[in-house]
């Protein structure tokens, strides 16, 4: 299997617990895999991305533009920044909750989300999902990067077993909260086997 | 056992799997992580440590070295400037167990101040460097560095770049870990004191060793020659090294349609295989990262062996100087070079609405806002000048703080402060520093500023962290890398032991405080200290959420306007501040007019 996988979104949005995850489950089915995450500065307030790659033929450890099959992105304008990497037949999971640069107060930029949804939906194949509404029953925002992981397990695109990446999440997330992280993937993968039909 | 780490992981692991006795080192990105994985996975009888600078970190590994231990030493490129002194002297005195020195270059810049190439840097040392692509070859090539550097008795450089330090990949390593027995130190004067005369004996033998070196390297596995024989090469060569020969690889395939050659160690440059690897090529393509320095020695090669080369790379235009390369760039190199048709066709995004800046800012809640804060307050209407230094705090430069007017390297603002106070008598000159800095590099300007009666004012930013490349532990902390509690170096004291008279520990979050011993400290004659004591918002728990009283806020903005803090936020004509972000420092309460702003009740 070759398949290269990027999550986005902006720094604390939980975006390298769900990178984690796909690498960690991809390598328990047999495959090589390489990722790289942004580490730094940015990781506070920043874009982030994460480029998971899976498969024999990946060289470099950043997904070459064009070449993602699938974004995952927590953030509508970071879905954007990083369309360049969709392969033309891939697929955007996208947030449509806009986060607002974090100086937005001081220098307004005028960003507004619904602008960046709706050209992703006018240029490539693009579920949008809205945090808030997808996350009303568990009461935060908390668990939205493991009902991302569940949407994209579930859309078909990510080519790894849905026991296979609960087994991974057993390993990486504590105890007492497995069970409502465990519901959050269960929500998400429901939406992203809906999307299918579409 | 299999392992799925970063590039400074596997570097980590390859040194524990060839037996290192010792590792120190200094923080810096893209280099950190190394000692913190060498630190979590050694076994017994490994001493690791975050030394006060590269410099020390050099000599501490440079005795193990001579005992016979094999010791690494890592730093980001920018250290290596700083342990130049011992680095140069080491080359000419040798080792006796392997010594590796890891300098992590970061093209782009992404966070150094410069793109200098350590491969140069190892070519000035005359010790040989390698060069890796990946973590699994990171993971390897430290393990043959620590062979050559104990087979021919040098130090050894291992240079990998931001991207193989932080790329992931899976490793397998030996269960467990062991150092490798060392004889320990033999007294050999003639040997291991630095003398002109040993050293003029010494530099002939280096230059000998080089050559073998080259010779010997010229079979190294890792300098590879891929594709087309040399009937069907077309004339045409590309040539890569480090990520840009992952980058070649990523366009090329499995299989290169044109010939590919891979040279993985810079110097002692192996000419002979270059020169067979040239067999049957006309024209090449030099693809790498920061300097042109194998492009200049395949020059060299041409010229002595009087090839017939066109050579292309960043010497002609072909490729540039500055910056990291991609995929992409060497792909549209590539199809320039050779008529292939490499890459893919992207989504095109020219049409794409404006997007965002997210520039990096300094935390809700961060110390270093209110201090820098105070002193502007304090120093308003007055000339002065604002000596910024390396970590979180440079981002004091940002709006509307924008408190830094230079920034140039570890512990320059203490000794700039005291050049601006020596040419213009009428600034008041400030020079601000973190905790880490000062212990790593500031100390001695301070002495300097006494010794050469400098006007200063020294505001130490003591955060008890090293927080711009991932909060490790520093001497004013009172933990070390072993694991120990070990006592505070304590910095006022250190200033006072140096005859620093005025030295004042101030909460930098208690502004009224700090802005009037801001104040006072400004008005004094001769050199100043002043240390805002708060620990990084990053790692201390919140103090309990602020929050703006609608009905008191009269929407003047000025908490938003004069200190930037990315929880306050603004709508509909009055203050807001979010809970999510904010972490109850209180600046922003301290300095509203209608006092709109409290703790959590005022809700
Ligand atoms: S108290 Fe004010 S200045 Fe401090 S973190 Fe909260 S909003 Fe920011
Ligand atoms: S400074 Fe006070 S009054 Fe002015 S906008 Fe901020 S909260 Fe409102």
């Amino acid at each position: 299997m070759n398949k290269d996988i990027m999550i986005c979104g902006v720094g604390g949005q939980g975006t390298v617990l769900a990178s984690k995850i796909i690498a960690s489950a991809a390598m328990a089915e047999g495959n090589p895999v390489h990722s790289a995450e942004t580490i730094g500065m940015a990781q506070r307030g920043g874009s982030v991305t994460s480029h998971v790659r899976i498969g024999q033929d990946a060289f470099s450890p950043l997904i070459p533009y064009g070449h993602a099959d699938l974004i995952l992105s927590f953030e509508p304008a970071e879905a954007v920044r990083n369309l360049k990497y969709l392969h033309p037949e891939g697929m955007v999971i996208v947030n449509t909750t806009a986060m607002k640069p974090v100086n937005e107060s001081l220098k307004p930029s005028g960003y507004e989300g619904e602008t960046m949804t709706a050209y992703l939906k006018e240029k490539c194949c693009c579920l949008p999902v809205n945090a808030e509404e997808v996350s009303a029953p568990f009461g935060s925002t908390k668990f939205f990067n493991i009902i991302m992981l569940g949407i994209a397990a579930g859309s078909g695109r990510l080519g790894i077993g849905a026991e296979t990446i609960a087994r991974e999440m057993e390993k990486r997330i504590p105890e007492r909260f497995l069970e409502a992280n465990r519901k959050a993937f269960e929500t998400g993968y429901r939406i992203g086997q809906e999307s299918q039909s579409i | 056992m299999k392992q799925y780490v970063m590039g400074n992981g596997a570097i980590a692991l390859g040194a524990l799997a060839a037996g290192v006795g010792l590792a120190a080192g200094y923080p810096g990105t893209p280099s950190s992580e190394i000692i913190e994985n060498i630190a979590r996975n050694a076994g017994e009888g490994v001493h690791v440590e975050w030394s006060v600078n590269e410099k020390a970190a050099m000599e501490v590994a440079a005795a193990a070295a001579y005992s016979g231990v094999r010791a690494i030493v890592t730093m980001k490129q920018m250290g290596l400037n700083v342990a130049a002194d011992p680095m140069m002297c080491l080359a000419y005195v040798g080792v006796k167990g392997g010594l590796v020195v890891v300098s992590a270059d970061d093209p782009g810049p992404i966070s150094s101040q410069t793109e200098q190439d350590s491969r140069r840097f190892a070519d000035f040392a005359r010790v040989p460097v390698f060069d890796p692509s990946s973590p699994e070859e990171a993971y390897q090539m430290v393990q043959d560095a620590f062979e050559m550097s104990e087979r021919y008795g040098t130090p050894v450089i291992l240079r990998p770049t931001t991207r193989v330090n932080h790329g992931y990949a899976a490793i397998e390593t030996p269960e467990s870990f062991h150092p490798k027995a060392a004889e320990g130190f033999i007294r050999d004067p003639r040997k291991w004191v630095i003398f002109p005369r040993a050293s003029y004996l010494n530099h002939g033998r280096i230059e000998s060793r080089n050559t073998e070196l080259a010779g010997v390297l010229s079979g190294y596995r890792y300098n590879t020659v891929e594709g087309p024989g040399n009937a069907e090469t077309g004339g045409k060569a590309i040539v890569a090294s480090g990520i840009s020969y992952a980058y070649a690889k990523e366009c090329l395939g499995a299989k290169p349609p044109v010939r590919l050659i891979r040279i993985a160690t810079a110097f002692p440059f192996p000419e002979e295989f270059m020169v067979k690897a040239l067999e049957g090529v006309q024209e090449v393509l030099v693809t790498e990262e920061l300097s042109p320095y194998i492009e200049e020695q395949i020059w060299k090669t041409a010229g002595r062996h009087g090839l017939s080369l066109k050579i292309h790379g960043k010497l002609d235009g072909t490729m540039p100087h500055n910056g990291e390369y991609s995929t992409e760039l060497i792909s549209a190199a590539v199809n320039a070079f050779t008529g292939l048709q490499t890459g893919s066709s992207p989504i095109s995004t020219d049409d794409a609405p404006a997007l965002p800046v997210r520039p990096p800012v300094l935390c809700a809640g961060c110390p270093h806002r209110a201090s820098f804060y105070a002193v502007k307050r304090a120093m308003q209407g007055q000339k002065a000048v604002f000596c910024g230094d390396i970590g979180c705090y440079t981002l004091g430069n940002a709006q509307p703080l924008d408190m830094v007017d230079t920034c140039l390297c570890m512990g320059a603002g203490i000794t700039m402060a005291q050049g601006f106070a020596h040419t213009d008598p009428d600034i008041k000159a400030f020079a601000f520093v973190g905790d880490s800095t000062f212990f790593a590099s500031g100390m001695t300007g301070v002495v300097n500023a006494l010794y050469n009666e400098a006007d200063m004012v020294l505001c130490i930013l003591d955060n008890a962290t090293t927080a711009m490349t991932g909060h490790q532990p520093h001497p004013g902390t009172g933990r070390n890398m072993a694991g120990h509690i070990v006592d505070k170096v304590d910095i006022g004291a250190v200033l006072r032991g140096m005859g620093v008279k005025t030295v004042e520990t101030i909460n930098p979050l208690e502004l009224d405080k700090a802005t009037e011993a801001v104040r006072r400290a400004a008005q004094e004659k001769g050199v100043k200290a002043i240390i805002f004591r708060s620990p990084c918002v990053a790692l201390s728990k919140p103090t309990g959420k602020h929050a703006v009283d609608a009905k008191k806020c009269i929407g003047c903005r000025k908490c938003i306007r004069e200190i930037g803090c990315p929880a306050l936020l603004y709508e509909q004509g009055k203050a807001r501040i979010d809970r999510n972000l904010c972490a109850g420092c209180g600046l922003c309460a301290q300095i509203c007019p209608a006092g709109a702003i409290g703790g959590e009740k005022s809700e």
